[in-house]
Parts: structure tokens; sequence; C-alpha cells
């Protein structure tokens, strides 16, 4: 009698599981492969519910670094793509695995480095000069590494000020391989230099010592881009619901989401989603 | 359908055991019959055991031939033994009895299972952990197991050696009590006093061999060979 | 919106993640639960695959078993983010099951950890159930028993070792982050379990709610443990 009531709690306990398998189909849901910073930036939290509500599917969120991201869209695992690499993303849809890219939102990048400010990168006026300033002085500097979004970004303007830490590996330049939360803690445990995107960094609860050194270059501006995962190359992706997602996503009803979300009084990211079709 | 195919005699012709390059036993030749308990008797290492497991058919001969009721195989169907340390299951002791019954395709019916606890006066102890049994516990309800095979013969291998007089009486009576009621009693051991408290006849080895076979009483007040002899005046005989 | 996810600027700290239990917020009851079902899950089709392998390696002497024996006890220290890996590959859509669309789905979550505890179950299994044959064999063979019989009798004596070795399954399963991080995806409301959310709070800065809950799932597997425990003296008292 014992066994009985203890199996019967155990399938209590696991058919939420059981029924996940088959329910599947009937759902109306999509997969979409996003990165890391705007799920840690608190977006899709804020803006789904409103998706949900008016058209009653479920958005489930994959956050990876971007290039994990475009590479479950490449295999067919997700049905819409949302990240931040221009181009990388263009080649996705040449290569043929997207339909089409839309701009969605921008933000930007900013240099978040600890208050004392060992290689005075708040003196500098650009992202080139500050970088170069971190680079003399070899202060330490957490990098992504992980071929993500921003990790592209930052070795693109290593590249602008004339310098390739990545490839000279000096000891005071940080790769992590991992996400944008864990960059952050890293360069506040270790009194370093990161680059971020506001966003994340808006909603990052571990700033210690850290705070805002370098901002409003114009090279810093940071694009995202959505797209559908091209039914052609995988015949399950669900091409109608995800169309849908994105449809409302650069419609005026998804930017006006995207604006409204604020942390502190601050806006996160900025639409730009082109007015034409 | 009840096996009434006999185990008997057990008839050892020229019989070897070797393990490795050692030989245990020697080119014995022995008929085990049915009647009065056959005590294997002879001091430690002479080979006692391993005829004991022979008679079970747990190992077989090197060489030479062995039959049981006139036929080789299949083996002993109606036999039983008590090993010198038996092995209690891990459930009480009216399990361990069920068990037992079980194996020997027999109903585990609660009857059968107080009859054989009582048999060897384990009743009060039926639902006791064997393994907490003490010492001369677990050895009567390792007869007990061996009884709930309703053995035509039962072996014993040296059943009292680790235990002190009082539960070695209690062990004995049991023993003297089943054979009186027809089961035939084959028993190893090196206690001089109780081959001949118990014995109908005694097989004495040593050194792997059968060096004098004899009846009870004029076994024990007369052996015929000085090895025998030498061991019943308490010499070592290797 | 639930309260695990967003309070503007200021940051959550442990006593928060017991107000949310306390209070039974939604979320993290969603989550707790999908913790213990994958995990318990995966438990008892570990169970029900190492059991049996575990003691046939044990009684069976066939070509290659030594060769089982050493792969079984190596895959005890299988790294949970390379079965995780391994498991994402078949899944995937571009992978050989992909047909069955599991990824990124609890399904895919039990099927990464049972196959993480499998070959503990089944190695503590046949290191249990050979030591406690060679106890049981003299007198297994006197009493002719059939092997069927010798099967059952030896995994119901063995019992109580056979329930310590589930949970450790358990607990390895439970502490496990790697394997469903990737196989599920770490999709809020769906596939997010008790690690995965303690992973995600500590990116996010989180640390204090981080500990918080980690201090919740430790308190869930004593307490599965504990229920273990209590169900051993149960059954000690009134021995089979």
């Amino acid at each position: 009698m014992q066994l009985r009531t203890l199996v019967l709690a155990l399938t209590a306990l696991i058919s939420p599981i059981l029924s996940f398998g088959s329910a599947e189909a009937q759902d109306k849901s999509i997969v979409v492969a996003s990165t890391t910073s705007t799920q840690d930036s608190g977006l899709f939290g804020h803006i789904l519910p409103m998706f949900k509500a008016k058209t009653g599917i479920d958005v489930k969120v994959v956050a990876q670094g971007t290039g994990q991201a475009l590479d479950t869209g490449r295999r067919g695992d997700a049905d819409v793509v949302f990240v931040h690499a221009k181009e990388q993303e263009e080649k996705f849809v040449a290569d043929g695995f997207g339909v089409k890219r839309f701009d969605v939102m921008y933000n930007d990048f900013i240099v978040v480095g600890p208050k004392a400010d060992p290689a005075n990168v708040k003196a500098n006026k650009g992202i080139v000069a500050g970088l170069k300033a971190i680079y003399e002085k070899g202060a330490p500097f957490v990098s992504r590494g992980d071929k993500s979004g921003t990790h592209s970004a930052e070795l693109a303007l290593w590249k602008a000020a004339g310098l390739d830490p990545a490839a000279a590996k000096p000891a005071w330049y940080r790769e992590i391989g991992q996400g944008m939360g864990a960059a952050l803690n890293t360069a506040s445990a270790m009194g370093g230099y990161v680059l971020a995107d506001r966003g994340t960094w808006l909603s990052f609860k571990n700033k210690g010592d850290l705070e805002i050194v370098l901002e409003g270059d114009r090279r810093l501006f940071n694009q995202y881009g959505i797209i559908l995962v091209n039914p052609a190359k995988h015949a399950h992706a669900k091409k109608e619901l995800g169309q849908q997602f994105i449809d409302w996503v650069i419609s005026a009803e998804g930017q006006g989401a995207i604006r409204s979300y604020q942390i502190n009084g601050q806006q996160l990211f900025f639409p730009n989603a082109a007015v034409s079709g | 359908m009840r096996d009434t195919t006999s185990d008997l005699p057990i008839s050892l012709d020229t019989v070897t055991v070797r393990c490795g390059a050692v030989s245990i036993l020697h080119d014995v030749t022995l008929e085990i019959a049915g009647g009065p308990p056959t005590v294997l008797l002879g001091p430690n290492g002479s080979g006692k055991s391993t005829l004991i497991k022979l008679g079970m058919r747990l190992i077989s001969p090197s060489a030479g031939r062995i039959t049981f009721g006139g036929r080789s195989s299949p083996g002993p169907t109606r036999s039983a033994i008590v090993f010198q340390k038996p092995i209690m299951l891990r459930r009480t002791a009216a399990a361990n009895i069920a068990f037992a019954l079980s194996a020997a395709g027999r109903e585990p019916d609660a009857a059968t299972i107080s009859h054989l606890l009582s048999q060897v006066g384990l009743a009060a102890l039926a639902d006791r952990p064997a393994r907490r049994l003490s010492g001369g516990e677990q050895q009567r309800l390792a007869l007990a197991r061996a009884l709930a095979r309703a053995p035509e013969v039962l072996f014993l291998d040296e059943p009292t050696a680790s235990l002190d007089p009082a539960a070695t009486k209690g062990v004995e009576d049991i023993i003297a009590r089943t054979a009186c009621e027809g089961v035939k009693i084959v028993m190893a051991t090196h206690d001089l006093g109780q081959a001949k408290r118990l014995a109908g006849d005694v097989v004495f080895l040593a050194g792997g061999r059968v060096v004098e076979r004899g009846a009870s009483p004029q076994f024990f007040m007369s052996p015929s060979t000085d090895a025998a002899r030498r061991f019943l005046a308490g010499d070592l005989v290797l | 919106m639930s309260a695990v996810n967003a309070r503007d600027g200021c940051q959550l700290n442990a006593t928060d993640a017991v107000q949310l239990i306390w209070s039974g917020d939604a979320n993290l009851f969603a989550i707790v639960r999908l913790s213990l079902a994958v995990t318990l899950a995966a438990t008892v089709l570990a169970a029900v695959l190492g059991m049996p392998l575990g003691a046939f390696a044990a009684l069976v002497r066939f070509p290659g078993r030594e060769l089982l024996v050493v792969v079984l006890n190596a895959f005890m220290g299988l790294p949970p983010v390379v079965v995780g890996l391994v498991v994402f590959l078949m899944l995937s859509r571009a992978g050989p099951l992909g047909e069955l669309g599991l990824l990124f789905t609890p399904t895919a979550m039990v099927v990464a950890q049972t196959v993480l505890i499998t070959p503990i179950v089944a190695a503590l299994t046949r290191q249990v159930i050979e030591d406690l044959w060679a106890e049981y064999r003299e007198e297994f063979q006197a009493m002719q028993v059939g092997p069927l019989a010798r099967v059952r009798a030896l995994l119901w004596d063995a019992r109580f070792s056979l329930v310590t070795i589930l949970l450790a399954g358990f607990g390895r399963a439970a502490a496990e982050v790697g394997a469903v991080i990737i196989v599920g995806g770490n999709i809020d409301g769906f596939t997010r379990v008790m690690t995965t959310t303690i992973a995600l709070e500590t990116s996010k800065g989180n640390l204090a709610l981080a500990v918080g809950l980690g201090l919740i799932l430790i308190t869930l597997v004593v307490t599965v443990n504990a229920l273990a425990w209590s169900v051993r003296r149960w059954s000690e008292k009134h021995a089979a």
C-alpha cells in the first residue's frame, strides 16, 4: 500500500513533463533564438506578455551568444533569430538560412570601469582614444571572448584603434568566454574595464565599484535585427507564427512596447524598424 | 508432483578432487547408504568439507565417478546442507524460511513456516531480522531452512564449530530428532565427543584419504588403524 | 510578471528569496516543481535502465564484461556539459533524432539527465550485487535457486544500498546545470529549473538572490534524503 501511494505521488509530480511532448504540436508557440544580453536586460519579460495577450502565441526565448543563436537557427532548432551582429545576420540570410532581415531597435555600447579609473579613460573623448589608453596602461580588460555580437563589436573597435590584443594575448586582456552578466561580474571583481551594452548595464545588480567611463561615440552604436528561419531549409519551422511575431515586433505596437521598457526612468532600447514594410 | 527418486546411496568410485596442483581428496571409494547418521571424522584439512560438497554436488570430481541413488545425473534432488558459517538473508527469520520453501518448490504458507520454526525452537523470533540472531540461533535457522526442503539426506558441515556448549546442545538435539524422523544425516566434525554422541557409523579421514570406516561404538572402542588410534588418543594426525 | 525577474535597481537578497517561497510566488513554485519533476523522472528512468544492467553485469559472464564494467565505472564521471552537448546534437533538428522535435523541452532535459546518471546507477548496482552474490553464492547453489529468483532475491536484499544509489543519482542530477541548460535552453516559464535560474540570476548580478535560491535547492535535496531515510527506518521496524 505504501508503494502505491508513492507511485501515485511520483506520477502526479512527473506528469507535467510527460504531457509536454504531445502538447507541443497543438500549442501556439515559437522558439526564438536570441542573445544573453537581450535576455539579461529584461526586455523580453516586458514585451512578450503583450504579444501573448494580443495573439495568444507563446514565445519561448532561448538565450545564447549571437554565434550560438545563429547556429541554432541554421540547425532549424529555432523559428526566429533575434540578435545584434549585422554582418553575421546578413551572411545568415545570404547563405539561405533566413528569409529576410529587419532592423528592430538599437542601443549603444559603453565602457565601464572602476571608479578609480587607473587608465584615465574618462579623460578621453572617443572610444579609439579610450582603448588606446587602456592598452598603453595595461589595465585589466575583460573580453566576452564568445563570438557574440558584443564580442564582434569589441574586436572591431580594437581594430579601429589599430590594436589587436586578441591575437597578442597580453596578460591584462582577460577573455572569459561567457555572457555579458558574467563579464560584468568579473570586471567588478577584478577592478577591470569591459565593453558592455547599455541595456544589460542598466539592469545589472552587482555594479560594485564599476561606473560608466566612456559613452556616446557614434562607433558604439549597436543594432538589433530579426530574421525568420527559412522554411525552405527547415520544413517544420513555424513560419506563420514566426512571421506574426516579426510583424508585431516591427509594427508600431511592438516598437512602442520596446520604447516603453525602462529601468529607473531610463529607456534601454531605441526602436528603429523601417517604416515601410 | 513430488519427486520420489532417491539420492541414496551416494557412491564414490576412486574419486580425486584437485585444486590446482594440490589434491584435496585422493582415490576415495565410499558408499553412504540410508540409516543412522554417518559422521565424517578427522582433523582440519582432511577433506571432510570437500566430501560433503561432493555429496551435494556443489563441486565435481577431478577424477573418478560419483552416483546418487544409482544415477550420475541429475545430481541430488532431495538433499539439503547446513554450512559451517551459514549466510542469513537480509530479512526476518520467517522470510528466510519462506525463501527456502519457495526455492524447494513448496508453498511458503504461514502454517509450514511456523511449524519449521517451532521444530528448531525459533518460533518466538519469527519476525526478528535474521542477521540480528545469535550464532546458535542462526545455525538453528539454517537447519530450519534445510529442513524446509523436506530432504532425504541432510548434510552438515561442522555445524557447531563456532558455538558455545549450550547452543551446541540445542543444535545436536535437533539433529538427533531429525535422524529419528528418518532423515539420513551426513555430518562432518572434528569434535570427538560430538561424533560419539551422534554417530551411527564413522568415516575417518586424514590427509584426503578414507583411512578407516566402522560402526559407531566399535570404532571408538577399538579402531583398527594406527592413524585412527592416534587421533582418538588426542595426537595431531598429519 | 514575476517577482523573480525584476525589481528596478535595488538588489534582491536572500530573505527576499525566502519570502518568495513563503508567499507562494507562482513562478518560483513552477521552477521548483519542474526541477523536481525532471530530476525524479530521470532518476526513475535511470533505475529502470541501470539496475537491471548492473545486476546483469554482476551475475552473467559474457565476452566484453570486463570492458563494460570499466566503461560504466568511468562514465560515472561524465561531465554534465558534455552529456548536454551530445544529447543536444542528437535531438537538434539537424541531428539524427530531430524529427522528434524534443529540443528545448523538459523531455529533452529528462533524457539528458537520464544519460548522465544511468552509468552511476548501473556501476554502483553492479558492485553491490556482485558483493552480495559472492556472499550468497554457495547458499543459493545449495538451495538450487533458479536464475530469476536469484536476481529478485539479490535486488531485494540489497534494497537499502540500492535506495542509497538512487539518492546519489538524484543528487547528481539535481545539482547539475551544464546538461539541462544546453538541451533545455533555460526558457522562462518552460524549461527553467533551480540550477539554471541560479546561473541566470548570477549573470544578472543578483548574487544574493542566487545564493538564496541555492539554499532552497539544498533544502529540497536534504528533504528528499530525509524522506528516504524515514522510509528506511519505517521499513526496518516492520521488516519484510
